[in-house]
Formats: structure tokens, sequence, C-alpha cells
């Protein structure tokens, strides 16, 4: 893990890169002392809250708000006309997804409600508590509509519709045909199929959406503090969506209580709270309480799924067939669309393999629900789940063993540069160096054994083996080139101050990742300075360049990168000005350890030397030395769209047939994502991970009824994993370093929950499948596994 | 923070942080709003407000209470005690830096829940083992940190305390 970083000079010997180092900045967190948005209170700030629709689907008729607005300490009741008179309506597509439709939005309806718990109208007031004992005095008479609020119902020909001008429920289609599948199926000596049921689940951040809007008249100006994954993002949105200018926009991101893809969609109420601040003309807060979250925080998942695989007589996998249909609400997400899981579905299946041929449909469709879109691992665990199941069923009716069987099909470290029957372009990849890894690390022969003993012992425990790719560091052509102002690129300011340290300020953010440390760990060593010294700011517009931000695993691999050149590009100045001020050459120079030495590194003069005569002696300057000791970079990536990394997952549980109940024994994971900047927090990223991935396969599911009522909206009723239901996660590493970038990173975040649901999957039913029970559906509760088993 | 007009308000007293705190109330104030929004503590967190996810968790007599449960005028008389409390009199330095070490945090909110907890655990004492440990967090929701490197803290300070790290 200690390899050096290529391109380091002898001088610069890596000290930081590589290194497992904890996060500066988590000591304010552990001293009580974070600044998360919720905490925050402004002089003059009033709370808002939102009555909510208690119906699926219904037409708005009157509105009475009289009552609440004389009810005490209210300041504004908004209705949705109130707030259109103010923001432009936003639509949720992207014009690289060909055909898409969604119908536009606002801050709040003003002709009828689509789901239930959607925002109808606003109340303003002294206090959270006024404001929401005067939301139950707003009287809304609604007409109510037919709910759609499951597939089934949504794609039936005679359906009414989510959106009456349009002229089905389909938001998106799509499909991938490499050509001669029939054929391939047709002469395969086996195929395998199933039909999968993924359920809707959602992010749960610990810290719920909070947001305060605060426009300042004077001088038409917006500060909004909103706990964001994505602030310059949502800066370009307010900027454009209630005519301000974008430079008087500032959107400040501090503390952020967890995110995972949750806190960077727009939602109704954030934008309203924009404009309920500009009518009131003071700060305005809103706190999603988590009743409130469950019922408006983007879903994601609810897919369900028809997969086949050929298999030939020795086990070669030859091509796969799948039908891909997902649920996703009344809307579209904005900007990011809710089409993008269900592309990445249908584009990962059956990716870590080589296939002879491949085709598959998607169908992305309406239903009066909350939306879904983007969140953590976006469609990775459903195509892995898919695929990896398929791999287990080709291996049973084979009689290979899964590790064998995946030895077997998957793409050899040796043939990359390869592509995806898909379209998806691999650099390198390692599944074979992976797979034999995880061999060792799970002790696999002799888990094997020990299952055979304990069976027969009526023990049931299971092995379930999953190989993933995962979608890392995208360029454009992820977002920007369907037209969204989504930034591919981040920037960074870089500075040594006058007292000889070291500022960064860079548009990548910080939701407990360790954003800041690994970027402080990347200049320590290709700037030549100690940790230490190095402040790293981030998550705010008005502080750093525009940038992406924190998403879709590009923290390490852009943000890093960024910081990489921008270190280069002032070392060079530092040098250069340290030379005019020694007289020597600048190639005769290094920074090393915040001292210019020479190549047989005696030292010449400290770097605070260096900036003390810069800021405050430039008289002493040779002629023509340039004291710039402040630079910007920018970094876009470039090469391969998108930097893939993989890995493989092992899961081993205990299954108690009487019960239905899972014990997770331990779980295993060999993940390669490039250059390693900081180990500790790469493993703490994927045991995260993981147990998201856990809570999906075990726990986590929105339950709706016909009515399109959420019946299990609170933390008492939806499950997420506790530590007691947790196993201990072993990690390995291998690391094939991107060639795209200096750095050599690609991302981790996702890697944990990409694959750790599919390997559960394969485990349970690697339990139970002598007593011939099979399980295609995730969460796999105590019921569902009993229904398996004809139990129940 | 309430709707009531002063005279709904009610006294109560307690200590808080060991010093003594006098306020008016409105009786539907939970400890938790009282602690976050009357006295500034905001290191005490809402997650669920239901009693579920242990965001919310302070020392109420020297035992862990959900501060969303309680209402403010409960704790008359009684001595509440907060992470900002914990750390200021030094009684958790030894977690908090293993806690830091391991990284057993991730975006923090759940972080000072974890505390208390992990706090109530290390002055029962012994050495229990990682499942009792595991157990003992259950009323701690974390979204971030899959939970391991938080057991992992505690298991290291528990063995320093008691000597055999
Ligand atoms: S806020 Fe009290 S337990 Fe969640
Ligand atoms: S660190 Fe984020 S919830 Fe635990």
């Amino acid at each position: 893990m200690n390899a050096p970083v290529h391109g380091s000079t002898a001088f610069d010997r890596p000290a930081h890169v590589g290194r497992g180092m904890s996060r500066p900045n988590a000591k304010r967190l552990l001293a009580g002392k974070g600044n998360y948005v919720t905490d925050l209170a402004l002089p003059r700030m009033l709370h808002a809250a939102f009555v909510r629709s208690p119906h699926a689907h219904a037409r708005i008729g009157a509105i009475d708000v009289e009552a609440a607005r004389a009810a005490p300490g209210v300041r504004l009741v908004a209705t949705g006309e109130d707030i259109a008179k103010l923001c432009t309506p936003w639509t949720g597509t992207l014009d690289h997804f060909k055909g898409m439709k969604s119908a536009p939005q606002l801050p709040l309806p003003v002709d009828k409600v689509v789901w239930s718990g959607q925002a109808v109208v606003a109340v303003v007031a002294d206090s959270r508590a006024e404001a929401e004992d005067a939301a139950e005095l707003v009287m809304i008479d609604y007409e109510e509509l037919p709910v759609l609020a499951d597939l089934d119902t949504a794609l039936a020909p005679d359906a009414p519709k989510v959106t009456e001008d349009f002229a089905d429920n389909l938001c998106f289609r799509s499909a991938l045909d490499s050509g001669g599948v029939d054929a391939v199926f047709a002469s395969a000596a086996h195929v395998v199929e199933a039909d999968f049921l993924f359920g809707r689940h959602t992010g749960v951040p610990l810290e719920p959406r909070a947001i305060i809007a605060d426009y300042d008249a004077s001088e038409h100006r917006l500060t909004v503090h909103h706990a964001t994954q994505t602030p310059f993002q949502f800066q370009d949105l307010y900027s454009r969506h209630y005519g301000i200018p974008e430079a008087r926009v500032r959107v400040v991101a501090p503390d952020v209580g967890g995110s995972f893809g949750v806190k960077l969609h727009v939602y109704n109420e954030d934008m309203a709270v924009v404009g309920l601040s500009i009518l009131c003309r003071r700060p305005v807060k809103f706190v999603a309480d988590r009743l409130e979250a469950f019922v408006s925080d983007i879903h994601a998942r609810d897919h369900r799924v028809h997969a086949r695989a050929a298999v030939a007589a020795d086990g070669t996998l030859l091509a796969m067939d799948v039908e891909d249909e997902t649920g996703i609400g009344a809307f579209s997400t904005y900007p990011r669309t809710s089409v993008v899981e269900g592309n990445q579905v249908i584009r990962l299946i059956g990716a870590p393999y080589r296939l002879e041929g491949y085709r598959a449909g998607l169908k992305v469709v309406f239903q009066n629900k909350v939306q879904t879109s983007q969140y953590r691992a976006v469609g990775h665990p459903i195509a892995c789940a898919v695929t990896e199941h398929l791999v287990d069923e080709a291996a049973r009716v084979t009689g290979l063993d899964p590790l064998e069987i995946r030895a077997k099909n998957v793409i050899p470290d040796t043939a990359y540069p390869c592509a995806s029957l898909s379209g998806y372009k691999f650099e390198k990849l390692s599944h074979e160096a992976c797979l034999t890894k995880l061999r060792a690390l799970m002790d696999y022969e002799r888990l094997r054994t020990e299952q055979a003993e304990l069976r027969a012992r009526g023990i049931l425990r299971g092995i379930g083996i999953a190989t993933f790719v995962e979608i890392t560091n995208p360029t454009p052509a992820f977002y920007g080139i369907g037209g969204a102002r989504i930034s591919a690129q981040d920037g960074a300011v870089l500075a040594v101050t006058p007292s000889g340290e070291v500022r960064c300020q860079i548009s990548v953010t910080e939701q407990g990742q360790g954003t800041e440390t690994i970027v402080g760990q990347v200049i320590a060593d290709h700037l030549g300075v100690p940790r230490d010294i190095i402040r790293v700011m981030t998550g705010d517009t008005a502080v750093t360049p525009h940038g992406g931000a924190t998403w879709a695993c590009r923290g390490a691999g852009i943000g890093g990168e960024t910081a990489l050149q921008a270190a280069r590009k002032l070392k060079t100045n530092v040098l250069s000005l340290a030379a005019g001020i020694l007289q020597a050459k600048p190639a005769d120079l290094d920074l090393v350890n915040a001292e210019v030495v020479d190549r047989d590194g005696t030292v010449r003069m400290s770097l605070a030397e260096v900036a003390r005569i810069a800021y405050f002696r430039s008289d002493t300057l040779p002629d023509g030395a340039e004291a710039q000791l402040t630079v910007a970079h920018h970094f876009a990536p470039k090469g391969y769209p998108f930097a893939f990394t993989n890995g493989i997952h092992g899961c081993h549980v205990e299954v108690d047939a009487e019960t239905g109940l899972v014990k997770i024994l331990k779980h295993f994971v060999v993940e390669d994502c490039g250059r390693i900047i900081n180990p500790l927090l790469v493993e703490e990223q994927v045991r995260g991970g993981v147990v998201q991935g856990l809570g999906a396969a075990f726990f986590e599911e929105c339950l709706y009824d016909q009515g399109g009522q959420l019946t299990n909206g609170s933390l008492a009723d939806y499950l997420v994993p506790m530590s007691c239901e947790m196993p201990d996660i072993l990690i390995d590493h291998v690391e094939t370093p991107t060639l795209d970038t200096e750095l050599g990173a690609k991302g981790c975040g996702e890697a944990g929950t990409a694959a750790a649901s599919a390997a559960a999957l394969n485990a349970v039913n690697d339990a139970l499948g002598p007593l011939g029970a099979r399980l295609t559906q995730v969460p796999m509760t105590p019921a569902r596994i009993l229904k398996a088993l004809g139990r129940f | 923070m309430s709707a009531s007009p002063m005279s709904d308000f009610l006294p109560v007293t307690l200590t808080v942080n060991g010093t003594a705190v006098s306020r008016m109330v409105a009786p539907r104030t939970t400890l938790a709003d009282f602690v976050r929004t009357d006295l500034q503590l905001t290191g005490t967190h809402t997650g669920c407000e239901m009693g579920a996810c242990g965001a919310c968790l302070v020392l109420m007599n020297g035992e862990p209470v959900h501060s969303c449960l309680v209402f403010a005028i409960q704790a008359d008389g009684a001595a509440i005690e907060t992470v900002e409390g914990l750390t200021e009199r030094g009684a958790i330095e030894d977690l908090q830096r293993a806690f830091h070490e391991r990284n057993a945090l991730q975006c923090g909110f759940c972080t000072p829940g974890m505390l208390v907890t992990g706090h109530a655990i290390l002055e029962k004492g012994g050495l229990p083992d990682r499942e009792h440990i595991r157990d003992a967090l259950s009323g701690n929701y974390c979204r971030c940190t899959g939970y391991e490197a938080i057991v992992d803290a505690i298991e290291r300070a528990l063995r320093e305390r008691e000597g055999c790290a």
C-alpha cells in the first residue's frame, strides 16, 4: 500500500499518499461541535412547515388558509400559486435519454397532487411548533383520482395517466442488443432464468434534509445554507429558477449528516423555502422531520427484472437476456432524472464476464409515489444481484463450484482494454486477482468443509459470492452531454499563506468520507509540506471555485487529481521564486517538508521565509521574480468516459429454517479502487457501503398499500441495520491505478453497496438450496424466507 | 419555541453539564429541543424524535436517556450531561481518541449518541466481548460506518481502561 506514486521525484517521496491517516476535521464532530444546518440559527429566522397531501392522486380544489393566517406566530401562508409567481418550473429530463418525458414541476403544486405526502401549502411562523400548529388549520378540498400504486396498474393498456397530457405512463424505454442472442440461446446446453423483485428503499441519512434560505432584498442577494453534496449545482438552480444573478447566490454546505445521494436532488420543499424567504424578506428554515423525510426524500430501486442466461455444458456463460421494469414515482427527478438507475442496471448486467450475446430492455414507469432517483451505487446492486444469481444457477446446473465458474468466466486480467457488450469501456480491471485474494481471505475451502459438516447436523450455512464492476469518476458523458449544468470538472485555489502554511479551497465536498483529509494528503506529497500545515476548505460557493463536488465516487479520483495538479503548479511557483531569491536554478531545488532544499538535500530556506519575502519584502526580490503564491487550477477527467473499478464480495450466513431469521456471520470484500490514497478511509467507505447493501438485502423496504400510502414511514417501522445484526467485514485490496490521471485513484464509496446484497442473496440461496427453496426478492425478510421454504 | 403564550410556560430548574439552569419552558418542549435550542448545546442531535435512533442520547442523573422522549419539565431537578459536558470534563477523552484514530465516525451525526452509549459501556467496566458491545449499541443507528469501527473503538477504550491495551 506504500508504493510510490508514479511521477514522484526523488525529492518528494510520498509520505502521505497510501497511508492510513485519521481525519483532522473529525475531532470537532467528536467534541459535539459539528456545524450542521439543523443546528444553525440566524437572526430573525422563521420556520416553515408544510401541509401535505393525504391522497396519492387528487385534484386540488378550494384552499382555505384564513384560520392558519390568523394563528399565533404565523408570518406567511403560501400556496402553489403564490410561489409559482417567483419560481420557474423545472422538468427532470436529459437530452441523451432519447424520448424520455416528465411533467414540469413547481415548488408547490397548483392543480393536482400526485403522491401521498406531497407538500401543498407552506406555513411560515416564528417557531416550527407554531408553523405546524397553523398547518393543521389549512383546509384543502381534494377530488380523488385513480391511484397508480404499482407497475402493473401503471402499465395496463387502459390505465389512467399520472400526467393527463401523456399518452402513457412510460417515462423512458431503452433497449440494447448485441445481435444473435436468440441463436445462442437456441443452441445452448442450459438456460437458467429467474424473476426478481427489488423493493423500494431509501437513504435515511441520519440528519434529515435541512435548509435555510436567506434572501436579502437590498442587494437582491440569496444565501442558502443547505445540507447538500452539491452546492454549485444548487447555486446554478436557485439562480436560474428564481432569476437571481449567479454571483449573488451563495450556497453553503457545512457539516452534512450523511447524504448517500439523497441530498443532491431538487426537492419541492427546498425550492419553496427560497421563495418563502423572498416573500418574508427574512431567513426561513426548513428541516424535514423523519416522517416527512420518508414521504419526500427520494427513494431508490423498485425494479422488477426477468432475466435468463445461456450456458454451455462446461459452464461457459454465453449470453444474457433481461427485461427491467422500474417504477419511479410521478415525476422524473430534477436535474439528474430518474432513469439513470435503470440505464445502469441494463448496462451493468453481465459486465464482469465475457459474453457472446447480450440483450436488454428497460421500461421506466410513472406511478403515484414519491420520486426515485440516484442513491448510493445507482443500479449496481440490481445488476449485480441479477447477474450473480444467474451465475450461481449456471454453476448449479453444470455442477461447478461458485468460485470456479466465476474464475472460468470473468474477463481475464490480461484482456484489457476491452468493452462490455452494453458499451462500457474498461481500461483495466482485476477480477482474477480479486477472486484469488477472496478465496484466501475467506479461507473458502475451510468454509465449505465446515458447511458440509454442519449441514449433516441440520445447521444451514450459506456462502455467497458476487463480483461487480463499479462506475466512478464520470466525465461529461454522464450529465453534461444531456444538457444538465452539472460539472464533471473540479477546481481548487491553493495558496501559501504569509506564515508559510497552505490553504486549499476545493470544490469537492465532505460528508464524512474524508474528502478534506485525502486532498490534504495529496497536497502534502506533491507540494512537499507536512499534512498538518495544510488547511482544506470545502462546501461554500463563495469560497471555492466551481466544481462537480462529491457524487458518483468522484471525490478522490477527480478532486484528488485536481489537488495534485494544483500542488504541482504551486510548487513550480514556489521554487521559481526561491531560485530568484537564492540565485539558483529552479531545477536544482525542491520543496521537502516545507523547506527549499538542494539536490543533495541541503536546506536552503524555509517555505515560511519564501512567503515572508513574497508578501512583505517584495522590494528585495530580483527583477522579474514572480511572487505568485496563490494558484487556481481546474481538472476535468478525459480519456475513458468512466473510471471503472471492480471487486468481489463474499457473504457467510446461517439461516434458521424455523424462524426464517438469518445471522450474517461474516462479510468479505476484495476491491480494486485504483491508487489507494488512505486505506483507513477506503476500508470504512467499503464497510459503510456493505452495511447499506445488507440493509437492502434483509431489512429496508418502503411498503405501500393499494391506495399509494406508505405504511412504514418511520424509523420504528422502516428497519435499518443495527449493530447487533451486522457482521465484522474483512477487506483486502488490489491496486490497479488508472493511467488517465497521475494520481491513479478511482472511487470506492459505492463498492460496498454494489455487491453486498447480491452476495447475501446468493448466500441465503446456498444455505436453502438443499431444501429446494430459492429466493429472488430482496429484502429477504423472515416471512419471505419461510414462504420460499413452503412454511408460511 | 412554542405557540403557547408565556402564561402557559412552566419553570424548570436543572443542572446541565454542571451548571445550574432555570428557564420557563412550554410543557411540550422536549429535553432534546431544550438543550439544542434554549441552551444552544447542539452536540445533541435528533434523527427520529421517537426513541429509535439514539442520536439524542444524553445522561440524566448518570443514565443514558433519549432526550427526544423526555419533556424538559420532566427533567426538573435532574442533572443532565451532554456530549459537550462529557468532553469538557475529559470524561471520554480516551473514547474520543479511539474513535478518532479508528475513524469510527463519518458524517458525525450519530457520534454524540454513540459516545454517550460508549461512555455507559465504559462506566460499567469489565471487558464485554464484541457481541455484547454490538448489543449495547443497538439503540444507536449509524448510517455511515457500518458499526465495526465503532465497536473497535469502544473495545480499545475498554482495554485501555482495564489496563490491557
Ligand atoms: S432522536 Fe431521539 S432516539 Fe432518535
Ligand atoms: S457517522 Fe454518519 S450516522 Fe454515524
